[in-house]
């Protein structure tokens, strides 16, 4: 059996064409859009472009500006509040439902199908509904009012100083059915059998989620908490939605600053500028988690 | 040789034990209303009272007139029910000039919704089914690339697209928004699809190729037949994602194509003229209805479309 | 004319850094049933991907039927394959996943009928060909994968532990039919597998690998009776063979083997070659050719341990100077533990290797 002719290697680039041509979409997308645009952005916000991107650098002069604006300053005032915040309540309320909800209750499903459904609805929705019963004149400051304590205040939307609770209240509406659910499925996936063992050692219920079981729902913690995280980084429409940014200025997020920047202020350079800040932001969240999550993973 | 050892002893003793003895017996006592049962239920019911408020005082303030909304709280229940500021809602709500109502947004968003979804999830699905079974040289950094841009907020991206799309002359057109739709949707679906074709025997796929199916029988044939939990999921995703977005549709289309949520906003916070806020309701409940009733008809997937959304790796 | 139906030729395959196989040289004759045999992650699932063209090989050459195959498809090697989680195409009948391949291959309606027919009469699933998989049984489901493989009217069956996700019973009956549809279609097959029994009921010969390298390659018998190395010879047999270290000693002409200051004669053993005194070696003997409290014992003071009586055969773990010694001896013969028994060993089918290479000698 000696090797006779050979039908010739195939040409490696036409090896599992079909394959590469059906992949065209997404290499195109992770190239040119993801790769590709947001290199773009950062170079860019290095100009003075204007009504137009040009080629003109100007250094760090776009960011300077960027952290002299009172604008910027308070649209990340605002991120932070309302992100440590909302990361602090919607985990604990969400974590709270779910240690309920996983009481072998009745009705299971529909209190689930309750804590989950504003998270089927916009921002732009949920912001126009909160925007209503928030309203001073006729929603829940009102109503109280009009039950006998007529100096109670609640009017987040109206105040600067509280404008983003206000915010926040509408967020975590829409939010911690979702975080529920997460953590739902994290405490369902624990061993029966770690109940019965902590059962049989009498340990109050209390103490078992706290010792036992919290800690040994880390990656679902950590996974919720980058989604969480990553969701507030984008917070856009429910401030359009809600207050357009008011009163005054004192609900601005950094979204909305690039966005005005970008699109109606005609400024490219302080919207690309603030972009690359919001970047920055996620890979300060991002880069770790995946370092955690899949650098361990290959060692271990 | 080995001993038999007899064990009559334990079984004549197993027999005495059935004799009735004084203390519990039978089954344990667990009243409804324990302290527990009251503090959990109290604590659900609070909660779900709190989620279900503002869909009833929309409902309610929608079913209104003006003059009751201007006396009333928002929570008292309408004493006569009008359906007026539905229809005004529907039909003949003013956004500027235009004063058609949300129907023209309505009908954009349909418009947008089904060919992003069904464009987006074709191509995911495809390209999952790539990188799950026919595994070739930089998929994996590609689709690396694609994950880690999921994170990247829309802001750093949108201007290079908006110059891609107005060199391409598609800057808002609904052309336009839908490849945007279908770029974003990417990372997700992909992700979906490449997971579930994986967990799916590999086995079947090497005896289709024993079979002699190429790329696009065995997808068609064998794979598309097995996955369709998976595309409900991947569309339930798409159809409430796109639906609801109001970044994209404001900044790639036109006013004369804005989805649903643009209209929706410019409606209830425009600033001339007198606040409808009956109006407002019907406008804002319209345009929650669709995924609403994707939500409510879609029940278990929709969670599962969410916990895949809930990025796996 | 050449007799062999698969070669294959210094294959080497490797992931990265990983190399799974290296050099591997495998003819498998016209008709034959080879069974690859190791412990999971030696590469005989593998190699048998690489033959069905599943895999891309790194290095060397295929042939199938004396066609170099290497880089064809897997529809145009001529190979039926069957899987062990059968890979049944669910939502498809069973008639839908026995025509699936013919269909793709544009065959006439007439030729699928005949063919489907033909494998549901040797396999005895005609009443099942309008079910699907779902609704069949895993016996019957195992029965349709052959089918499939058997209406691709292919000169080599390609099996991949076919039978790992059966219970025992079925495993059992499965067994005999594969033996059975092999002696009436003689075809080539080369069956995956990591259970020895399997190995050594159906095999014509046994591949032994380990580690992506084919250890020996041999009749059952020979592999059973004659290992080539230590790994075969622990790795064949269960309970495993006996071994012990020793030394190759000149007893005045006659050579024995010095265990513990024990000499065994090696009169009878069958040696491949002069035996050096003074060479280190390991003598395996298999537990049933250990004799207990035969004339002419070498060993006294063996000692049961734990006595495991499995009706036909008995088995008696035995406790010698800190070892543990299996023994097979009939079931009629019991022994309570603690009992003191003495042992020889039929050296004719003992199997002697060196310490150092462990290779038989």
């Amino acid at each position: 059996m000696t090797g006779q002719a050979n039908a010739g290697r195939p040409n490696q680039l036409l090896r599992n064409l079909n394959a590469k041509i059906a992949s065209i979409p997404m290499i195109l997308t992770a190239v040119v859009i993801f790769l590709g645009g947001t290199v773009w952005t950062v170079v860019y916000s290095f100009t003075n472009s204007k009504l137009l991107p040009r080629l003109s650098f100007v250094g760090l002069d776009q960011y300077e500006r960027l952290w002299a604006a009172p604008r910027w300053l308070v649209s990340i005032q605002n991120l932070a509040i309302y992100g440590v915040f909302s990361l602090i309540f919607s985990l604990v309320i969400g974590f709270l439902l779910a240690a309920l909800m996983d009481q072998k209750i009745r009705f299971e499903n529909t209190f689930r199908t309750i804590f989950l459904y504003p998270f089927a609805l916009s921002f732009i929705v949920t912001g126009l509904v909160w925007q209503w019963v928030l309203n001073p004149e006729f929603g829940v400051q009102s109503v109280v009012r009009s039950l006998g304590w007529s100096s109670f205040t609640f009017d987040p939307l109206y105040n600067s100083n509280i404008v983003i609770y206000g915010i926040l209240i509408a967020a975590l509406w829409q939010g911690t059915g979702l975080v529920m659910c997460l953590m739902l499925a994290g405490l369902r996936g624990i061993d029966e059998d770690i109940w019965k063992a902590a059962r049989v050692d009498g340990i109050p219920m209390w103490k078992t989620y706290l010792f036992i079981i919290i800690p040994m729902m880390r990656a679902v913690f950590i996974t919720t908490l980058v989604i969480i995280a990553s969701g507030i980084v984008k917070v856009y429409d429910l401030v359009v939605a809600q207050t357009s940014g008011g009163p005054g200025i004192s609900s601005e997020v950094p979204a909305k600053y690039v966005y005005d920047y970008m699109f109606q202020a005609q400024n490219l350079g302080q919207g690309f500028a603030a972009s690359t800040m919001m970047l920055i932001t996620v890979a300060i969240i991002i880069v770790p988690w995946a370092y955690l999550e899949f650098g361990g993973r290959k060692r271990g | 040789m080995a001993e038999v050892v007899t064990l009559n002893n334990s079984s004549a003793k197993a027999s005495t034990a059935t004799k009735p003895v004084a203390g519990p017996r039978g089954k344990k006592p667990r009243p409804m209303l324990s302290p527990r049962n009251i503090m959990i239920y109290g604590a659900l019911l609070f909660a779900a009272a709190y989620y279900l408020l503002p869909l009833y005082v929309m409902v309610v303030t929608s079913l209104k007139g003006m003059p009751e909304i201007r006396l009333g709280n928002i929570f008292s229940p309408p004493v006569e029910i009008t359906f007026e500021p539905w229809v005004k809602a529907w039909a003949t709500a003013c956004t500027g000039l235009n004063c058609d109502g949300l129907s023209r947004g309505f009908w954009n968003s349909v418009r947008i919704t089904i060919p992003s979804t069904v464009i987006s999830i074709a191509i995911a699905s495809v390209n999952g089914y790539a990188l799950a079974n026919w595994r070739f040289k930089g998929a994996d950094l590609f689709f690396t690339i694609l994950i880690v841009g999921a994170f990247i907020p829309y802001q750093v991206m949108i201007y290079p697209i908006v110059i891609v799309l107005r060199e391409m002359g598609l800057y808002g057109s609904l052309t336009g928004l839908i490849i945007v739709h279908t770029i974003f949707g990417m990372p997700i679906l992909t992700l979906l699809f490449r997971n579930y074709f994986t967990s799916l025997p590999e086995e079947l796929f090497k005896a289709a190729r024993v079979d002699g199916a190429g790329f696009w029988t065995i997808y068609f044939k064998i794979m598309l037949p097995m996955s369709l939990p998976i595309f409900v999921v991947a569309m339930i995703l798409q159809v409430t994602g796109i639906w609801n977005d109001f970044l994209f549709g404001v900044v790639f289309t036109r006013p004369e194509y804005y989805p649903m949520t643009v209209q929706l906003n410019n409606i209830v916070n425009s600033v001339q003229g007198v606040k409808e806020y009956n109006v407002n309701m019907a406008a804002t409940i319209l345009t929650g209805a669709v995924p609403l009733i994707v939500y409510f008809v879609s029940g278990r997937l929709f969670v599962r479309g969410i916990a895949a959304g809930a990025v796996k790796g | 004319m050449n007799t062999n139906s698969v070669s294959v030729r210094d294959l080497s395959l490797s992931f990265g850094a990983v190399t799974v196989l290296e050099t591997l040289n495998l003819d498998v004759k016209d008709g034959e049933f080879l069974v690859l045999l190791g412990s999971s992650g030696c590469g005989k699932s593998t190699l048998l991907n690489c033959i069905a063209g599943l895999l891309d090989v790194s290095d060397g050459q295929i042939f199938i039927k004396d066609k170099n195959v290497t880089w064809e498809e897997p529809k145009d090697r001529g190979i039926g394959m069957v899987f062990q989680s059968y890979a049944l195409y669910p939502q498809m009948t069973v008639e839908g996943n026995l025509s699936f391949g013919l269909k793709v291959a544009k065959l006439s309606q007439a030729e699928i009928d005949k063919r489907v027919a033909r494998a549901a009469e040797i396999l005895q699933i005609q009443p099942l060909l309008k079910r699907k998989p779902s609704e069949l049984s895993g016996g019957q489901r195992q029965r349709v994968a052959i089918g499939r493989a058997l209406v691709r009217d292919v000169d080599v069956f390609l099996f991949d532990e076919p039978l790992s996700n059966l219970d025992a019973k079925l495993r059992s009956e499965l067994r005999v039919e594969i033996k059975r549809l092999h002696q009436s279609l003689k075809n080539t097959m080369i069956y995956v597998t990591h259970d020895q029994i399997e190995a050594l009921t159906l095999a014509d010969r046994i591949a032994v690998m380990k580690s992506g390298v084919i250890q020996q390659l041999a009749d059952p018998m020979t592999i059973y009776n004659f290992p080539e190395n230590l790994f075969v010879a622990g790795f064949i047999g269960s309970p495993s063979m006996n071994f012990f270290r020793g030394e190759i000693k000149d007893r005045g002409g006659r050579k024995v083997v010095e265990i513990n200051g024990v000499d065994f004669a090696m009169d009878a053993y069958p040696a491949r070659g002069p035996l050096e005194a003074g060479r280190k070696v390991v003598l395996g003997v298999r537990p049933e050719h250990v004799k207990v409290d035969e004339p002419g014992a070498e060993i006294h003071d063996a000692v049961v341990d734990i006595e495991e009586p499995m009706g036909a055969d008995n088995l008696l773990w035995l406790k010698l100077a800190g070892q543990t010694i299996s023994v097979r001896i009939a079931g009629a013969r019991r022994y309570a533990p603690g009992t003191a028994v003495k042992l020889s060993f039929d050296m004719s089918m003992a199997s002697v290797f060196d310490a150092a290479t462990e290779n038989r000698i």
